[in-house]
């Protein structure tokens, strides 16, 4: 059979979502497929753009796996606008002249960002924010930009407003109608967000109608109003609503709406059966769709229909929740309580600035809406009423009143199969238990099988209580021993270790445990038992809990000798000091590299060199690096505002006082930080585990990035901070990853599996909801407060030093230990080189 | 029979040979012994006081280390862990856990008037 040609104008978020459902359900493979993308680069995700600020990068955001379209046979013509629609000879005309035959076409062109036609709103320095395009240019802008104005004070005008505080700017928001979000919520609920908004330092300005965009006196640009009043301002983002991208469709004469649209079917069939529209350029019974999820919706019921299967479009949930400038923000179905009958209800707690408010129905049973500011936390719950129509309790107000003994919320069991619980990939109840059938027992491996909270993420709390619900029921209990010797957690028994006052080894075994222990409880508990006390780790009960490296305070190699990095902090260095590690060097015959991460490493030291290279390292005042150690290794700089044309805090300085602070602190994994002195970042912060950029206010503070074999890009976690609260921040952080991450889990994967991910992280660590903040300080002044260096230590322990010898018995070396010399150093011999240096000799 | 403290001497076999007084092995931390050529890995375990020793050359990485594994025991064996790539050997046997077909050489070790000794093979 020949096969059908389908064509796909836009490569967007639903347009991408299209293609991957044709390609689950064409098994028959009865199309070519071919997209056009006017946009150079793949589908990305669009409900994320704003995290292309704050360190996603446009790999990041991307949607598909770089080879989805070579692996899957569709053809991508990216960069390449459709023109022109000829429907009597099904051609397809591209900006670049190409003219392609199709069987079937689905229109997927999204809409584009409504711009007053308020004289002057075509001059330069004016941005919309659609796209990754918009956003560079708007971050080039904002470089010499002081002040920024968003026009519209809508859901995505406070998003841009947000990006533009982010990049440093004094920001306005302007708002035709008397309050912001007016589509979601109420005006109570405005009047709150406008207040904390107002405080982040936001100006906004509501009721203004901008009547004239001209020359600023101050600033590039003026705004001028229809009440007289003007503001100064050196950029311009409109974002007063989208508008469908229907013009292809109306000049080949398919139906559009009124007011724009390209009208469909329940089949998401334009006027032309042969032509399907989908997304926001869709109208479907006089709507227009500004969101993911019911395009979803629409891309799943077009692929069906293609593929030969009964679907219909139904009407699609438009209930979001979301954190607007760190604001929570939640708005279920009904919010303005339109429908006749509706009774609403509300909680306003000024201290704490939440506002809540739900709409039920006349007779009291069903929950038909709901608006929350400041707290979010019943979303997940009160959604599910509203989706399922489930009855609400005798006493409504209770699902919004705060519960201060017992936990919110409904239980997850009283939901049924049918629960819709991710809208965005609309996943059922059913569909997360069918995928825990197959196996899928982690957050992780469930998001991956069902794509449930993959997009805006409010539902993975929801997710996270049926996955631990349903285990606990099927009786399925994770194994997370951490060996056979301990029935516990590495969480659990640190907490045991902490609780207890548990000193050593033995005794938590003894009171805990069972057997002899072995190489995963030594040195997982070791670990803890340091971030707990700090006490040398040689200390006769500790030392045969350590890995090699830990024994010998020195990283083995593959040929059992061992390498030497001496701490260098924030990477500066004194050459006095850089010469007597050459002079060290030489006279033991080591190798020398500089590392990845800004020091010297020193290869190829017996054991019982060891202590006689660092008897001369600390003369010359060099501490241990904890190369070998599960600890903090290094805080990498640059060069910073002392030197640097561009530098505008003295990163070296940041860098030096926080390696000091927390060097030799151990931790379930290795700790890297990073400090740069500008926005260029030099010292590549956001690949750290803590990573530190400086602002002309302060440090933005970044956290959980990684390098490795999975790179994770740090995440924004404060912005403009001052050195203590920096510092304090920091503290927190560690202690609380050290508190709860699994051994040799890294930040950036413990953060991968946090459940409430960063805005649980913030919640603990900047707002203290779990009131163990200055606990967690304590913990680690401590532990600040008891740092020794073990070389030192070890140096001046006799008993110590006897250990560092290959024979009990005897003085000679390890005859296995052969160098060869390579560009002009030594390296260890080969197998090979050793049989012919052992015959020659 | 006579007790040798040469360890670098071709030994008959049979020979028991000192590897060093019993506090200068400490719980748990291995020691390496010359045994006439030969370097072995000596353990004494944690509480029980039960020794071993085994082969000191870790066949997967080609280096003489096994002595600075970490000891415990594992489904009741009692093993050590290469530093290196962290298989695992029966302290007793010899085995390795990961892999059947390699399995180490192990000596008797005894305890005679406060001297740790190893049979000389
Ligand atoms: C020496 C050095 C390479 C070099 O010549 O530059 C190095 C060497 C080793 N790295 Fe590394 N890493 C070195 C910088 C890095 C960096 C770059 C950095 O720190 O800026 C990274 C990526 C950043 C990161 O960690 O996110 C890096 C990511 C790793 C990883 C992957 C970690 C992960 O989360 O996936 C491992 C494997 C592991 O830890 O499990 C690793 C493990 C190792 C080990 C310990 C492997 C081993 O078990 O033998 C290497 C032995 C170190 C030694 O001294 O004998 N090394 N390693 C660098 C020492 C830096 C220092 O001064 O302390
Ligand atoms: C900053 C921001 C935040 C958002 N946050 C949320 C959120 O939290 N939750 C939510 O549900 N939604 C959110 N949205 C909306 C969401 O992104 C859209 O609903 C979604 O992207 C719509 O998908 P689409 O494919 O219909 O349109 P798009 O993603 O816009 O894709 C259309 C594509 O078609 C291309 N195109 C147009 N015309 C042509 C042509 N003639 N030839 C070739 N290509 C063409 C366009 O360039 C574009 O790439 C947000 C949007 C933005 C901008
Ligand atoms: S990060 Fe900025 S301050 Fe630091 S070296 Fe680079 S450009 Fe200079
Ligand atoms: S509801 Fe948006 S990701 Fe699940």
């Amino acid at each position: 059979m020949k096969k059908e040609t389908l064509v796909v104008i836009g490569n967007g978020m639903v347009g991408q979502n299209f293609l991957e459902a044709l390609l689950v359900r064409d098994t028959a493979q009865r199309y070519d497929i071919i997209v056009f993308g006017e946009e150079s680069r793949p589908a990305y995700d669009r409900v994320h753009l704003s995290e292309f600020f704050t360190g996603k990068s446009a790999a990041d955001l991307a949607l598909a796996t770089p080879d989805f379209f070579i692996r899957s046979g569709i053809t991508l013509y990216a960069g390449n606008r459709v023109t022109f629609i000829d429907r009597q000879n099904k051609l397809i005309h591209s900006e670049h002249n190409d003219v392609i035959g199709y069987d079937k076409l689905v229109i997927a062109t999204g809409s584009y960002p409504f711009v007053p036609p308020v004289p002057g709103h075509d001059r330069e320095r004016c941005y919309v924010y659609r796209t990754i395009d918009d956003l560079i240019s708007i971050a080039e802008s904002g470089r010499n930009a002081r002040i920024g104005a968003v026009i519209g004070g809508g859901l995505l005008g406070l998003e841009a407003a947000n990006a533009l505080r982010n990049l440093g700017l004094q920001t306005h928001v302007v708002e035709f109608a008397p309050r912001l979000m007016a589509i979601q919520i109420d005006d109570s609920g405005g009047a709150m967000l406008r207040r904390k908004i107002e405080v982040l330092g936001v100006h906004v300005h509501t009721s203004k109608n901008t009547t004239a965009i001209t020359d600023g006196n101050g600033c590039y640009h003026k705004l001028t109003f229809a009440d007289g009043e003007d503001l100064e301002t050196d950029l311009i983002v409109f974002s007063a609503g989208i508008r469908p991208r229907d013009d292809l469709a109306r000049e080949c004469k398919l139906e559009v709406g009124q007011r724009g649209g390209i009208v469909i079917n329940n089949q998401c069939q334009t006027s032309d059966p042969t032509v399907y529209a989908i997304g926001e350029c869709a109208l479907w019974n006089n709507q227009i769709f500004g969101l993911v999820a019911p395009g979803y919706r629409m891309a799943e019921t077009a692929a069906d229909h293609l593929t030969g299967r009964e679907a219909a479009f139904m009407v699609a949930d438009m209930s979001t929740k979301l954190k607007l400038l760190g604001v929570d923000v939640g708005s279920i179905g009904d919010a303005h309580g339109k429908t006749p009958g509706a009774r609403a209800c509300s909680y306003f707690d000024e201290t704490n600035e939440v506002y809540k408010k739900i709409v039920v129905s006349a007779d009291g049973k069903r929950l038909l809406g709901s608006v929350l500011i400041g707290d979010t936390s019943d979303y997940g719950s009160l959604l599910q009423y509203y989706l399922n129509g489930m009855v609400v309790p005798e006493h409504p107000d209770t699902l919004i009143l705060p519960q201060r003994d017992a936990p919110v919320g409904l239980g997850v069991d009283t939901l049924p199969a049918s629960a819709q619980i991710c809208s965005c990939n609309n996943v059922s109840k059913a569909n997360l238990l069918a995928a825990l059938d197959g196996g899928a027992h982690t957050l992780v491996d469930l998001k991956r099988c069902t794509k449930a909270s993959t997009t805006c993420g409010g539902c993975t709390v929801l997710v996270g209580q049926i996955l631990n619900k349903e285990l606990e029921k099927r009786g399925i209990t994770v194994n997370r021993d951490l060996c056979e010797h301990f029935p516990y957690t590495r969480q659990d028994l640190y907490l045991l270790v902490r609780t207890e006052r548990i000193k050593t080894f033995s005794d938590l075994i003894a009171r805990h445990g069972r057997g002899l222990g072995c190489d995963i409880c030594k040195p997982a508990v070791a670990s803890i038992l340091a971030s707990c006390w700090n006490e040398y780790v040689l200390r006769e009960q500790h030392a045969p809990l350590q890995d090699t490296n830990d024994h010998f305070l020195a990283n083995m190699q593959k040929d059992g000798t061992y390498s030497i990095v001496p701490r260098v902090p924030g990477g500066e260095i004194t050459p006095e000091k850089l010469i007597v590690l050459g002079q060290v060097a030489i006279k033991f015959g080591l190798y020398t590299k500089i590392t990845g991460a800004q020091r010297v490493d020193l290869f190829g030291a017996r054991v019982d060199q060891l202590p006689l290279i660092w008897r001369e390292l600390v003369a010359a005042g060099f501490e241990s690096g904890h190369a070998y150690a599960k600890a903090l290794r290094t805080v990498k700089s640059c060069v910073g505002s002392t030197w640097c044309r561009y530098g505008v805090q003295d990163s070296v300085a940041m860098a030096i006082r926080l390696e000091n602070r927390y060097k030799g602190l151990r931790a379930p994994h290795k700790l890297k930080m990073a400090v740069s002195g500008c926005t260029r970042e030099c010292a590549e912060a956001q690949s750290k585990d803590v990573g530190v950029i400086a602002t002309d206010k302060g440090w933005n503070l970044y956290v959980c990035g990684n390098g490795g074999m999975k790179p994770r890009h740090a995440d924004l976690f404060a912005a403009d901070l001052d050195d203590a609260t920096l510092i304090r921040y920091i503290d927190r952080f560690f202690m609380f990853y050290i508190r709860t991450a699994d051994r040799l889990q890294r930040t950036a994967s413990w953060m991968d599996n946090l459940e409430g991910g960063l805005d649980y992280l913030k919640q603990v660590i900047i707002e203290d909801r779990l009131g163990i903040c200055a606990e967690l300080e304590q913990e680690l002044a401590a532990v600040v407060g008891s740092y020794a260096c073990e070389w030192q230590q070890t140096l001046n322990d006799p008993a110590r030093l006897r250990q560092f010898r290959h024979f009990v018995n005897s003085s000679r070396k390890d005859n296995n230990v052969l160098f060869v010399s390579e560009r002009d150093q030594v390296r260890p011999a080969t197998a090979e080189e050793k049989r012919r240096l052992v015959r020659t000799a | 029979m006579q007790v040798l403290e040469a360890v670098n001497v071709n030994l008959v076999t049979g020979a028991w040979v000192k590897v060093g007084a019993v506090e200068d092995i400490v719980d748990g931390v291995g020691v390496c012994a010359l045994i006439g050529g030969q370097q072995v890995a000596v353990f004494r375990l944690p509480g029980g006081g039960q020794y071993y020793a085994i082969d000191n050359h870790d066949p997967f990485s080609e280096a003489n280390v096994l002595s600075r594994g970490l000891v415990g025991n594992i489904k009741g064996q009692p093993v050590v862990a290469s530093p290196i790539y962290k298989q695992h050997f029966n302290l007793q046997t010899g085995q390795c856990l990961e892999d059947e077909s390699v399995r180490l050489e192990t000596f008797a070790v005894r305890v005679k008037e406060g001297i740790v000794q190893i049979e000389s093979k």
